[in-house]
């Protein structure tokens, strides 16, 4: 008897599990070295009934990748034989750089791209005082140098900033702490 | 005046001010003085959609009238925007763009935060998503006219000039018309005129280090929020519309 036989075709349902591994292979459409969920993008998969629903923030609330993401994770859910799901944008909290994986900063490194720090620091106060105040040191991706300069408060998406090296005199994107 | 109308009426005014903003900002895409700057605006420019964008779809559903976000942006004439002055008005040289930018970014802060303890969730959600861009939107602006005003001679009296000329359209910001006292009382929004004296007192500050004067008049021009548009605004839309109205609901 073939082994096919046995397998059960009934409407089996990947677990949870499965589904955020799958969701791990979607690559962010701008940087592709790493993915929605080491983005920390994905927010949640949850189950309602036989729905899959899965919660998607966006990271700048008029990035232009928000619907290739959405159409991405969709092509990819079916692709894996799912069919009954929905996505559900999530707007609170707020998306934030420090939802970015470990796994996901060292990727972005090895980009070329400097990684926001992690250090759960957030301006979300203007200061009076901190008019014109130089922003923190950014670490060169390609020498590790500190002796870095802004060029400009964005780069080529609305997540980065762009950077330049004087040691290595390297062009660098860094990705901004939001 | 039904409350949800109310709410739909107070929402355009968050939801144009974003969208006419972003749209003079997007002007400068290709024109920008270095490319740097001409990237960096135009982000700023796509953080401004997006928050309009959350604000009128809200309003629309609100509404219930099967309209959405495009018909709202795209089919309402001059008269039907609720934005405020300031932010319709020509961007000038870079100095006006700036000066116009940090006027409202200043006050755009200070109102999300304000925002964020909104009794309806939508709306603190939305304030509080927006209020990180803003905040770096700030910053921006504020480098911008201490870097300009603290520059050349040329660049310091293009500067003065902008923050002089752009003066008279900030009143506006902090005006309290009925339909402002309305929201504050159902614990929507807060008082736009208790923003006024953390707004001075940031603008000071920039204008100190920007080795500029605060502009002393107080008349106001105002009507932006009711309507009552100056003459740019009328272009502007006959731009930014004009494709819908040429191709009704094309899409791509």
């Amino acid at each position: 008897m073939p082994v096919g036989e046995f397998v059960n075709t009934a409407v089996d349902q990947p677990d949870i599990k499965q589904i955020w591994t799958w969701l791990s292979e979607v690559p962010d459409p701008e940087i592709p070295v790493i993915s929605v969920v080491d983005l920390g993008i994905v927010r949640e998969v949850t189950r309602e009934g036989d729905e899959l629903v899965v919660a998607v923030t966006p990271t700048y609330s008029g990035c232009p990748a928000t619907e290739v993401i959405s159409r991405d994770i969709e092509h990819a859910l079916r692709g894996h034989g799912v069919e009954k799901f929905r996505l559900e944008t999530r707007l609170s909290p707020p998306w934030t750089t420090d939802w970015i994986s470990d796994e996901g900063r060292r990727r972005l490194a090895d980009y070329g791209i400097a990684p926001p720090p992690s250090d759960g620091v957030h301006e979300v106060h203007i200061d009076v005082g901190s008019v014109g105040r130089m922003p923190q040191p950014v670490e060169c991706p390609r020498c590790g140098s500190k002796n870095t300069q802004r060029v400009s408060q964005f780069g080529s998406t609305p997540c980065k900033a762009h950077y330049k090296c004087r040691d290595c005199l390297e062009p660098f994107d860094f990705f901004k702490r939001l | 005046m039904a409350r949800g109308q109310q709410l739909f009426d107070w929402l355009l005014r968050l939801g144009d001010n974003a969208i006419v903003l972003s749209h003079r900002l997007a002007e400068w895409c290709g024109h920008g003085p270095i490319l740097e700057e001409d990237l960096a605006v135009t982000n700023v420019s796509l953080d401004l959609i997006g928050q309009g964008r959350l604000w009128l779809s809200y309003a629309a559903e609100l509404e219930g009238k099967g309209r959405g976000e495009d018909q709202l942006a795209y089919l309402r004439d001059a008269g039907e925007y609720r934005n405020l002055l300031l932010l319709e008005q020509p961007n000038g040289d870079y100095a006006h763009t700036m000066a116009r930018q940090l006027y409202f970014d200043v006050w755009h802060y200070y109102l999300l935060r304000g925002l964020t303890g909104s009794r309806d969730t939508r709306i603190a959600e939305i304030a509080e998503k927006s209020l990180k861009e803003v905040t770096y939107h700030v910053g921006r602006s504020s480098e911008w006219v201490i870097t300009l005003g603290d520059g050349t001679s040329d660049s310091h009296d293009r500067m003065r000039a902008a923050i002089d000329d752009l003066w008279m359209y900030t009143g506006e910001m902090f005006e309290m018309d009925p339909l402002e006292v309305r929201m504050v009382q159902d614990g929507i929004s807060v008082d736009l005129a208790a923003l006024r004296e953390p707004w001075l007192a940031r603008i000071r500050s920039t204008l100190e280090q920007a080795t500029l004067d605060v502009p002393e008049g107080s008349w106001a021009q105002r009507g932006g929020k009711r309507g009552i548009h100056t003459e740019h605004l009328g272009f502007l839309l006959a731009e930014m519309q004009f494709l819908q109205r040429a191709y009704p609901n094309a899409s791509w």
